[in-house]
């Protein structure tokens, strides 16, 4: 395999590099970019240490004096009418300090201002199996578990939704009394140009369907919160949680508790992992705060696992019907693709979620003509929301299976056919999404280069087989959750007299290594050691406002805004060093912990003392930076989800074994090439690329959310044993290729790497199978029981694939019709689909 | 009611420690909850996970299955007992040093498991630290930068000169 540039940079320890360097500064990093001297350097993270000792505190290592503990009744049914509730048993047993049902919590919320149709308790009707609709506060768990065996509730049985065909025929009983049609929640029609004379120019024309089952982002923290009220006159709850969106926490809390949000602390604790699965506000977060006014005493709740699979938010499960007309030599003509998303129980992201699964076709390989429809339906099953990748891994298996079919129709190597067609940098797509910086073409040829692909397409035995699939990620939203014109990110930077900078930012650390992104970005800008920098994050009363780790916008976003406040620094304080060394201000460089002369660097001052220098004259040195990404090109209605600052990209090859007698599918190796821009941090980049691919991996081969097929829709495998994921025995070796395309947009170039890698796994799973035994598994996970089906269909001639057989009818709304940017258009609609005054992640104009 | 404490008496991280909880705790609660060594982690507390991994007389085990009062007389030893004299052990260093340790919640087990395999196996192949580490989930490295710091640790330990090969830390390219 070749081993690309050869780098002599591999150490990443602090203090041995800083005994290698005599000024005390880690070396240069050997191929950094023009002068950067910290960024792109494989370091540990700011917290490394910490994590290792186990000295992190997580929100259920917190433990507070007179701390009460929480626990939540759920529902049994997955529909119902409550009926009554009686708490009052409850409420007498020794230890019970309080009992809250949605009664005392009335007000709804949710994540999306087009959905907010959750209460922390549930008040007259349950949505699915472990629903919440009490909670209790006692001295112990154990008396709070007993307590909720003595609330007696009397429900009302409805009839269940099953699944998302079943809400297609099935418009009553209504989960929700708000959507746009019976059981479906969302429709979306968007056509860009005309698809129809567009299939009729190809000399092929392909139809598939697929189905992604559902799968679950099983952190291996649960999910904790504490709370702790001080009475009035304060009159003021903090709120410890493990969330990755300490702001929208704080928003629900101001809304439901109806406390100002002055009054409201929401401090983010280090997430144990987290994926997406701790982006909402939850219930038990609000009950838990209004325990704890309610009790006037500190109140934990830590959901046990099984609870976790409750709270779920994670992939949908979705079925795609995809058609795309493509010329001899692979060039597309039009596709027209249709998503059905089972939503589960409530909205969540999941208008969000329905626009993904249609928003990125068109980033890949030039789509000129497109065209979307997407459903998504409520269930009754645990809510479905974003999990890395959100709403995109679903399609991306689709498009990519789909054109390593049409590749093989039309005679073409696919990755070739691939190369050929790639959408060009610096470019709009058909609906209006523009694309910076666009690495995949070098991807691809680095990942058919590494793993041989050329010797072994279509050369290897019966049982091996290799395959091939792309994809691209959004850096972040270009548009925020609830529409406002302020920053998305924001960072407040202070300079201490002892040389330290402090950054404080709003972001949250969830295991990816936000918070030494900040620290690497200020100390290259200020000439610093990165970890002289102290980084204070995820208070919504210490730091000024991030959005969330979400949508793989934190390295662009924060990181952006931690420059542009360091830019402010660096020159408040090279005014006043330009004075003392009595050079113009352009002549002033920062680097080596030292403020000095560029045309000569040994006159200078050290960091320290230009800071004191300069505080001395101007005052307390601190400064601000923010963040907005730029406006998106694309004026219809729905053009909200799609735009991003900047799109990664990768390409992957897998490679599989495959039993035909057993059906077991082993990966024994994947070459990934991920464009990231540039790397910020050289070792968290290994790590998100590396653990994209395990997950992706995991979606391919067996992570699967699934329900009892009776009428208790009741989730058939809520634990860690039987929901299978990747032990250390199934795990695949991976060959990580870096490249570095860098995006304008993005600090010093880079662009996202935590969430892309994830996406051509699966596809690419899927068409080393059929490589290796000739079925088409169309459907993931690809278990074992499915090539097994797939190769009897074979072997008594009839078609040899599993999967789905038909896509539902569906009554869509008119489209709304934009031409694209080549016919001439302005981005706007030109008929149909009229804008809504409520729409969420819309543009605005 | 609660159950009367019971008092036991054991060796922890080095050192004699007594102490007293209800007797139906798991030696995860009474680490957590009754000596404020919350370093030790959960996932399921149902012994599937691996999370919650301690060193029982040397050997890993899950702290979630194990009683307190079983471990009456007996060495435990935890995450907090494995950097000595404010330096880290060597698996830790490595841990850090790799990005072994993401968002770090199962990697007190993962440290612990490691430490107990070298211990009897000083050169581990990669497939032997892979067996050794199947019983411990991980949801963010994808255990390849796990693999690389248990090989890292074990080398150092073994007084050799490691280096890391550039692809680990900065990928191909």
């Amino acid at each position: 395999m070749a081993s690309g540039k050869k780098r002599t940079g591999g150490r990443a320890d602090r203090r041995t590099e800083k005994t290698m360097s005599p000024s005390g500064h880690p070396p240069v990093r050997p191929t950094a970019g023009a002068g950067l001297r910290v960024v792109g350097r494989a370091l540990r993270k700011l917290d490394a240490t910490a994590k290792v000792t186990g000295a992190t505190k997580f929100a259920d290592d917190l433990f507070l004096p007179r701390m009460l503990y929480a626990r939540l009744l759920r529902s049994p049914h997955p529909h119902a009418r409550i009926v009554r509730i009686d708490t009052a048993k409850a409420a007498a047993l020794s230890g019970v300090k309080a009992v809250l049902t949605g009664k005392d919590l009335p007000i709804p919320f949710g994540i999306l201002p087009v959905s907010q149709d959750e209460h922390a308790l549930a008040p007259d009707k349950v949505r699915f199996v472990g629903d919440p609709v009490a909670a209790v506060a006692a001295v112990s768990e154990e008396v709070a578990t007993a307590a909720l065996d003595l609330i007696d509730v009397t429900y009302e049985p409805l009839r269940p939704i099953v699944d998302a065909l079943d809400a297609v025929v099935h418009p009553e009983p209504r989960i929700h009394e708000y959507g746009d049609d019976g059981n479906l929640h969302k429709l979306i029609n968007l056509e860009f140009g005309d698809v129809e004379a567009g299939f009729a120019q190809a000399d092929l024309v392909r139809e598939d369907l697929l189905f992604f089952e559902g799968n679950t982002h099983l952190p291996m923290e649960q999910h904790a919160a504490v709370a702790d009220w001080s009475p009035l006159p304060d009159g003021k709850i903090t709120l410890w949680s493990s969330t990755q969106t300490p702001h929208y926490v704080h928003r629900a809390l101001a809304k439901v508790l109806e406390l100002p949000a002055a009054k409201i602390r929401v401090i983010a604790t280090p997430n144990g992992g987290a994926f997406g699965g701790k982006s909402d506000p939850f219930g038990h977060e609000i009950a838990v705060a209004k325990l704890a006014m309610v009790t006037g005493r500190p109140v934990k709740i830590t959901l046990t696992r099984e609870e976790v699979f409750y709270c779920h938010r994670g992939r949908h499960p979705t079925l795609m019907w995809v058609r795309t007309g493509v010329k001899k030599d692979g060039a597309i003509t039009a596709m027209h693709f249709k998503s059905l998303l089972d939503g589960g129980g409530y909205g969540s992201y999941g208008v969000a979620s329905t626009y993904y699964t249609g928003a990125l076709q068109t980033v890949t390989y030039h789509v000129p003509r497109y065209k979307f429809q997407g459903a998504r339906a409520f269930t009754n099953k645990p809510p479905c929301g974003p999990k890395r990748g959100h709403g995109t891994p679903q399609p991306r298996f689709a498009l990519e299976v789909h054109i390593d079919k049409l590749a093989e129709q039309l005679a073409m190597d696919p990755a070739e056919l691939r190369l050929r067609h790639l959408v060009p940098p610096n470019s709009l797509t058909a609906n209006w999404l523009r694309i910076g910086s666009m690495g995949l073409g070098r991807c691809i040829r680095k990942v058919v280069e590494g793993s041989g692909w050329k010797q072994k397409v279509g050369k290897l035995p019966y049982g091996k087989g290799v395959g091939l699939a792309c994809s691209s990620y959004i850096t972040g939203a270009g548009l925020a959750i609830y529409w406002n014109p302020m920053p998305h990110s924001g960072v407040q930077l202070k300079c201490d007299r002892g040389g330290g900078v402090t950054v404080f930012c709003g972001s949250t650390e969830i295991g990816q290594g936000s918070d030494s992104i900040l620290a690497v970005l200020v100390a290259e800008v200020l000439g610093l050691d990165p970890f002289d920098i102290a980084v204070v994050t995820g208070d919504t009363d210490l730091t000024p406002v991030d959005l969330g780790s979400y949508s793989s916008r934190v390295t662009l976003m924060t990181g952006n805004a931690a420059i542009q406040a360091a830019e402010r620094a660096r020159e408040v304080i090279a005014r006043h060093a330009a004075r003392k060394l009595e050079i113009p201000m352009e002549g002033v460089a920062f680097a080596e912990g030292r403020v000095f002369d560029v045309a000569d660097p040994g006159r200078g001052l050290t960091f320290a003392d230009a800071v004191q220098l300069a505080e001395a004259a101007e005052g307390t040195i601190g400064t601000v930076g923010s963040y907005t990404p730029p406006a998106s090109p694309g004026k219809y209605r729905g053009a909200g989800v799609g735009p991003s600052p900047a799109y990664s990209y990768s390409a992957c090859v897998a490679e599989v074994d495959v039993d035909p007698a057993s059906g077991i599918v082993r990966v024994p190796r994947v070459w990934i090439a991920h464009d990231v821009g540039r790397s910020i941090n050289a070792a968290t980049v290994m790590g998100q690329i590396e653990g994209s691919v395990y997950m992706g991996l995991g979606e391919a081969l067996m992570e699967e959310m699934t329900y009892r097929g009776n009428r208790n829709v009741v989730h058939k495998i809520p634990s860690l044993l039987e929901y299978k994921s990747p032990t250390t025995l199934e795990m695949c070796d991976i060959a990580t290729y870096v490249i570095e395309d860098p995006d304008p947009n993005g600090p010093f170039g880079a662009k996202e790497c935590g969430q892309g890698p994830l996406l051509p796994v699966p596809p690419a799973v899927a068409n080393a199978v059929y490589q290796a035994v000739g079925v088409r598994i169309d459907e993931v996970p690809i278990t074992p029981e499915k090539v097994l089906k797939a190769l009897r269909r074979k072997a008594k001639g009839e078609e040899g694939r599993y999967g789905p057989t038909a896509f539902p009818d569906i009554a869509w709304p008119e489209p709304t019709r934009v031409p694209p940017p080549w016919e001439g258009g302005d981005g706007t609609a030109v008929g149909g689909g009229k804008r809504r005054k409520e729409a969420v992640a819309t543009p605005r104009p | 009611m609660p159950d009367a404490k019971t008092k036991i008496a054991f060796e922890l991280n080095g050192e004699a420690v007594e102490v007293a909880f209800a007797p139906h705790k798991t030696l995860l609660e009474v680490l957590r909850e009754d000596l404020a060594l919350t370093g030790t982690k959960h996932g399921c507390e149902l012994g599937e996970c691996g999370t919650c991994t301690v060193l029982l007389d040397a050997k890993p085990v899950l702290s979630c299955l194990v009683l307190g009062l079983a471990c009456a007389g007996h060495r435990v030893k935890t995450v907090e007992g494995m950097a000595a004299g404010g330096t880290l052990h060597p698996l830790q260093e490595a841990f850090a040093e790799l990005g072994a340790a993401q968002c770090g919640y199962c990697t007190p087990a993962f440290l612990l498991a490691a430490e107990a395999l070298l211990a009897d196996h000083p050169r581990p192949t990669r497939d032997e630290i892979k067996l050794a580490l199947s019983g411990n989930l991980c949801r963010c490295t994808g255990y390849i930068k796990i693999y690389e710091a248990v090989e890292l640790a074990a080398a150092r330990m073994r007084g050799e000169d490691a280096k890391l090969a550039p692809e680990t830390l900065y990928g191909l390219r």
